[in-house]
């Protein structure tokens, strides 16, 4: 076959020819080379691709744990409801942006078309809300409250609302059991935010798209407990998403339940009865400021004195957590954040510091012991105390007489401890300390705890402020500048205190010391840090650090993790100047500043022993805060109201009546087990079965009012505390919230939780 | 075929009985070009496989029966080895006289499409539809006739040893001829059959020994028309789109860059030895448009990987190689241009057709030859197979 025919064929066509079946080896060579290049070279990111292009992933959303209080009753809990969502990617591939789906969605649930089209909006600087602060691929709710006829309206003509979903989902509920609140002590949830996706990512507990986050309280607090872990199934689809086999599934596991030590009805009670002090105090006439008090803000601390377990923490004003459910309006967001608001998001018992005034004085106590000074004294308790021309006067300028430090307790002298506080400065090497000063006032102080976070379990607890030699000197340096630009020696009273700032505000003087030994100038205390120290003194000098979650309970009830209560130190007092102390607190109760409030009153005092201590703290520019710190052989409870009057006067009767429903004790003294609504702290953990439901007591309708009932007479309310087992949905519960709901939203029903 | 004469076409060869006759030497059988015949063969099998497993999910398409495509392909290609056998037994030369009524009636096909019998299928009108559910694609088969309509014209005096090359009237002759069906193509619009025809013109005036004017002219008009064609508008908005898609397929993922950014994830997908058979995720997940027919070279880069793909090239290259070869060792200019612009047909349709797939040419509606599903091209190649093996068979004309 090799040899040519000796025909026609002419060399031009034969070489035409060679170089055609050249030409063409060289296309099918090109061929091969790219097809290598692609599958050989490049045939592992294809295939990479390949494998992102059919698999889809579903995510099931764990949910969340609930939190319960000590006997069970759930305080945060979840409820189904139907939520309607928009996928913004879906809406943004129609030739109109969506907005014709969008307005017959509006129609669907009676809303307006702006209103719809507003939410699924992206938040910027300039967009005002409602808008979507959430990640942009994230389904977008319009409404968790469809009916179910709304939702099917949606569901079966889906080809009419491409890019819309009606699903029922988990939605977190704060049913409020009792009437309680315990807002800012729960705090709330709010979608993740794409900086919080990234940071978490190689984490053991990364977030998904759809999550939310605790942001405050408990829910901040407890967040990775209570999230649990998303189950992802990992489907294969074809080009139209339709499945065609599934790859992997991870089930989703529920989040734990956090048992707290908060008791709902005691909570509740604590609540009320801070709420309606105010509202007394607000009654009262402040002589020092010709004007009713304001009461502007409080708290109360319910505290088991041995553990440090928080049995109760209310915070007032304070608001309705539901509020933040599947997202805030803006008004809300207002009204919760805004600058008239006086902040409610803020848990005033762990955030809010003032001086401590009275209440302070077991630290100066303590702090004369340690410094040499005997107990037994005897001290001059005289109507006021001079240094240099400077009067300080006594409380009401009374005097005592010579006294011990148990009775300078007792009657609040305020000159005794002026002078020792005094005379250890003076020791100390006043204005020009020595090397090695004592300090002992300031070290007890620190000692107790104070100037530092107790380390309770809620996130941004503050610190307060002991106002020793080196804060001084800091605070000097930070603000000298300013002192010394607005200060006048012979201007007005603040440009001249500026003025003396300016000069030596970086050195202790000696009214500073006699000022801080009675809790006043610039002291600051937190209510947590004294309920701290109270139970301490309780409990035989042991600090703990102050906790809210006692255990975490797995949603199966299987896996138990306890929360052991742990100490942070010791009081640096013996036991002999401990029991000392007890007693002249004691004798507050029964003959000193507080017998009004409890002895005088047929409190039961062989019975229960109390102790307590005022404290009515001058604030400059404001009138007195009221201090009121209590505690007996279990719990101590401090309640302390901003610009409400004296300790005794504003407070005591609402710490009274907290202890009177704890203990059920009447009017008259008589302690009846019934109407007692913990007479000695809860020990042991609710049950929360295999099934997820949680055995629970029920609660009554309002444990406050009935409290107040059952002080006045002997009649035991009806059995309020059947026992059963609660589902963690009851639609009982769901009705509460919706009526309360219902009540505050009026018509424009369920607009104020859509989703912004 | 016992006692039978049938493959007795010209008389060569001794007179000798059955099957020993049929594969004696120099015998019908043994001077048939085996390596074309197995290449394609193989290759229209492994279309069958291929198309099975790219249309046996796809309900849609196959009507609840997998194996309807399967069962198609395989009959197709029954049918075409019957084509080329009657190609065989006729004999180019035979066929040379009937050159102008073929011709004629392809053109008439081509005409009867622009007519409402033709029917549209992905943007091309292209299509008559034929009772039964089939349907004919007239410009497959017009790509033969123009080859035998302008290899009769161009070696007539050649072969008649009047002249050593075609003259310049006879070669506008031939150009005449070629043109009048690509136009009426053109208006389809089926651009991708036109380009194959620019090329097979260009393959046939090259084998015929045309003067380097015309090649050269051509190549210059061919450049110059297109420019036109893409200036005054003729080209659809959905051709133009293709082509920008194909330069850049990552500009438009969702749009016409689509088709080429699947097809290539597909084959990039598959690796050395792909995913298997019927075990591809691209194509059961049916993310490559068209996988049956003009993207079925994904289903072999994917689910048999560089090892499939590289062997469909090998098979189409073995079949070039002996087409080339055919084309040199015949003794008549007829049988030589005929074989070079089958040459050029089969070379650029399936450099056209897998390059699209690999992203290295502009996405158009042409079948890979052999391999995709497709009555019509499996038709036209087997009797241009057919062809091919008649000019090699009828070789020692002068023995």
């Amino acid at each position: 076959m090799t040899n040519i025919p000796e025909t026609g064929r002419t060399p031009r066509v034969q070489i035409r020819l060679i170089v055609i079946q050249i030409l063409v080896l060289s296309l099918l060579g090109t061929l091969g080379g790219r097809l290598w290049y692609l599958q050989i070279r490049e045939g592992d990111a294809y295939a990479k691709e390949a494998s992102g292009n059919h698999v889809q992933q579903v995510v099931q959303p764990a949910v969340r744990g609930a939190i319960l209080d000590a006997r069970g009753v759930p305080l945060a809990d979840n409820e189904t409801r139907l939520v309607v969502s928009a996928s913004r990617t879906d809406l943004l591939k129609m030739p109109d942006d969506g907005k014709g789906v969008l307005t017959k969605l509006a129609g669907v649930l009676g809303m307006k078309p702006n209103e719809v089209m507003a939410k699924v909006r992206l938040c910027d600087a300039e967009t005002p809300q409602p808008c979507w602060n959430g990640s942009p691929y994230q389904p977008i709710p319009i409404t968790d409250e469809a009916t179910a006829k709304q939702a099917l309206q949606i569901r079966e003509r889906a080809e009419d609302f491409p890019g819309i979903t009606a699903e029922p989902q988990a939605v977190r509920r704060y049913p409020g059991p009792g009437k309680s609140n315990t807002a800012q002590v729960l705090g709330y949830l709010s979608p993740v935010t794409d900086e919080e996706i990234q940071q978490a990512k190689d984490t053991d507990s990364p977030y998904l798209r759809s999550d939310q986050v605790g942001r405050s309280g408990l829910e901040r607090e407890y967040d990775k407990e209570l999230r649990g872990k998303a189950g992802v199934t990992r489907y294969e689809v074809d080009n139209l998403g339709r499945v065609i086999g599934q790859a992997q599934a991870d089930a989703a596991q529920p989040g734990s339940n956090l048992v707290t030590s908060i008791d709902a009805r005691v909570q509740r009670v604590a609540e009320y009865e801070l709420n309606d002090a105010m509202k007394k105090a607000r009654q009262e006439w402040d002589r020092n400021t010709n004007e009713r008090y304001k009461a502007d803000s409080g708290a109360v601390i319910v505290m088991e004195a041995k553990t440090g377990r928080i049995v109760a923490m209310a915070s007032n004003p304070s608001y309705d957590p539901n509020a933040w459910v599947g997202g805030i309006s803006a008004k809300d967001y207002t009204t919760l954040t805004g600058k008239a608001s006086n902040y409610p998001l803020l848990n005033r018992a762990i955030q809010g510091q003032s001086a401590p005034g009275s209440i302070f004085k077991v630290v100066p106590t303590a702090a004369a012991v340690n410094a040499g000074y005997s107990f037994d004294g005897p001290y001059q308790c005289s109507s006021s105390y001079s240094i240099g021309g400077q009067v300080f006067k006594n409380f009401e300028s009374q005097g005592y007489g010579p006294i011990s430090l148990g009775r300078a307790l007792e009657v609040s002298c305020d000159t005794v401890f002026y002078r020792l506080s005094h005379e250890e400065w003076k020791r100390d090497g006043g204005t020009k300390p020595k090397k090695n000063a004592n300090d002992w006032f300031y070290k007890t102080a620190h000692q107790f705890g104070l100037g530092a976070e107790t380390g309770i379990d809620l996130p941004n607890e503050v610190t307060g402020r002991i106002p020793d030699r080196k804060w001084k000197l800091d605070y000097w340096k930070a603000n000298k500048d300013a002192w010394c630009k607005y200060g006048k020696k012979d201007g007005s009273y603040a440009e001249k205190i500026a003025y003396e700032n300016c000069l030596e505000g970086n050195r202790m003087r000696a009214g500073d010391s006699v000022n801080y030994s009675i809790g006043q100038g610039d002291t600051l205390v937190t209510p947590i840090q004294m309920a701290t120290i109270y139970s301490a003194i309780s409990n035989g000098g042991t600090l703990y650090d102050p906790t809210v979650g006692k255990a975490i309970v797995s949603a199966d009830g299987k896996a138990v993790q306890e929360i052991a209560p742990k100490s942070h130190g010791k009081l640096p007092i013996s036991q002999k100047t401990l029991a000392e102390m007890d007693d002249a607190l004691a004798g507050v109760a029964t003959r000193g500043t507080a017998a009004w409030r409890f002895a005088d009153v047929g409190w039961p005092q062989d019975k229960i022993p109390m102790h307590a201590k005022t404290g009515t703290a001058e604030v400059y520019g404001k009138q007195t805060t009221s201090w009121f710190a209590t505690y007996t052989k279990d719990y101590s409870v401090v309640m302390t109201i901003s610009q409400g009057g004296t300790g005794s006067g504003a407070s005591g009767p609402a710490v009274r009546n907290i202890y009177d429903a704890l203990y059920g004790v009447a009017d008259d003294g008589a302690i009846n087990k019934k109407n007692a609504l913990l007479s000695t702290p809860e020990k042991d953990l609710p049950k929360v079965r295999t099934d997820g439901t949680i055995t629970s007591p029920k609660v009554s309708k309002d444990p406050a009012k009935e409290q107040r009932v059952s002080q006045e007479g002997d009649k035991a309310p009806d059995e309020q505390q059947l026992a059963g087992t609660v589902p963690t949905q009851t639609p009982e519960n769901r009705d509460t919230r919706r009526r309360r709901r219902a009540g505050r939203g009026g018509r424009k029903r369920g607009s104020r939780r859509m989703l912004t | 075929m016992t006692g039978a004469n049938s493959f007795q076409v010209s008389g060569y060869g001794p007179e000798r009985a059955g099957w020993t006759r049929l594969f004696a030497r120099d015998s019908l059988a043994r001077r048939l070009d085996w390596p074309i015949l197995l290449s394609g063969t193989a290759l229209s099998l492994m279309g069958a496989l291929l198309v099975f497993s790219a249309t046996r999910n796809r309900t849609e398409l196959n009507q609840g029966d997998q194996y309807y495509f399967l069962i198609r392909h395989v009959l197709n290609t029954g049918i075409g080895l019957a084509l080329m056998i009657g190609t065989v037994w006729l004999g180019h030369r035979t066929l040379r006289g009937a050159v102008p009524i073929l011709y004629g009636l392809s053109v008439f096909l081509i005409l009867l499409v622009l007519t409402p019998l033709g029917s549209t299928i992905n943007g091309a009108h292209s299509w008559i539809k034929l009772p039964g559910g089939f349907s004919l694609q007239p410009s497959e088969f017009v790509k033969v006739t123009i080859i035998l309509g302008m290899a009769m014209l161009l070696a007539a005096r050649v072969d008649a040893g009047d002249k050593p090359y075609p003259d310049h009237r006879t070669v506008m002759q031939a150009l005449g001829l070629a043109t009048v069906p690509m136009l009426i193509v053109l208006l389809m619009p089926d651009l991708g059959s036109v380009m194959v025809m620019v090329v097979i013109v260009l393959g046939v005036l090259l084998a015929s020994g045309a003067s380097n004017r015309w090649v050269f002219g051509l190549i210059g008009a061919g450049t110059t028309g297109a420019i036109a064609v893409w200036q005054l508008g003729v080209l659809d908005d959905y051709q133009i789109a293709r082509f920008a898609a194909f330069a850049n397929p990552e500009l438009d993922p969702a749009g016409v860059g689509y088709n080429t950014n699947q097809a290539r994830i597909a084959i990039g997908s598959g690796g050395l030895t792909g995913s298997g058979l019927f075990h591809g995720s691209q194509t059961t997940g049916q993310f490559v448009p068209e996988q049956q027919t003009d993207f079925v070279f994904t289903v072999a880069g994917e689910e048999l990987g560089f090892v499939g793909g590289g062997l469909i090239i090998i098979l189409l290259g073995v079949i070039l190689w002996r087409a080339c070869r055919i084309a040199r060792e015949t003794t008549e200019l007829y049988g030589t241009i005929v074989a070079a612009g089958i040459v050029a047909w089969f070379a650029f349709q399936a450099f056209e057709n897998i390059g699209m797939t690999l992203g290295i040419m502009p996405v158009t509606g042409l079948p890979l030859p052999f391999v995709s599903y497709g009555g019509s091209s499996m038709f036209a190649v087997w009797v241009a197979v057919g062809l091919l093996q008649s000019i090699r068979v009828q070789r020692p004309m002068s023995a």
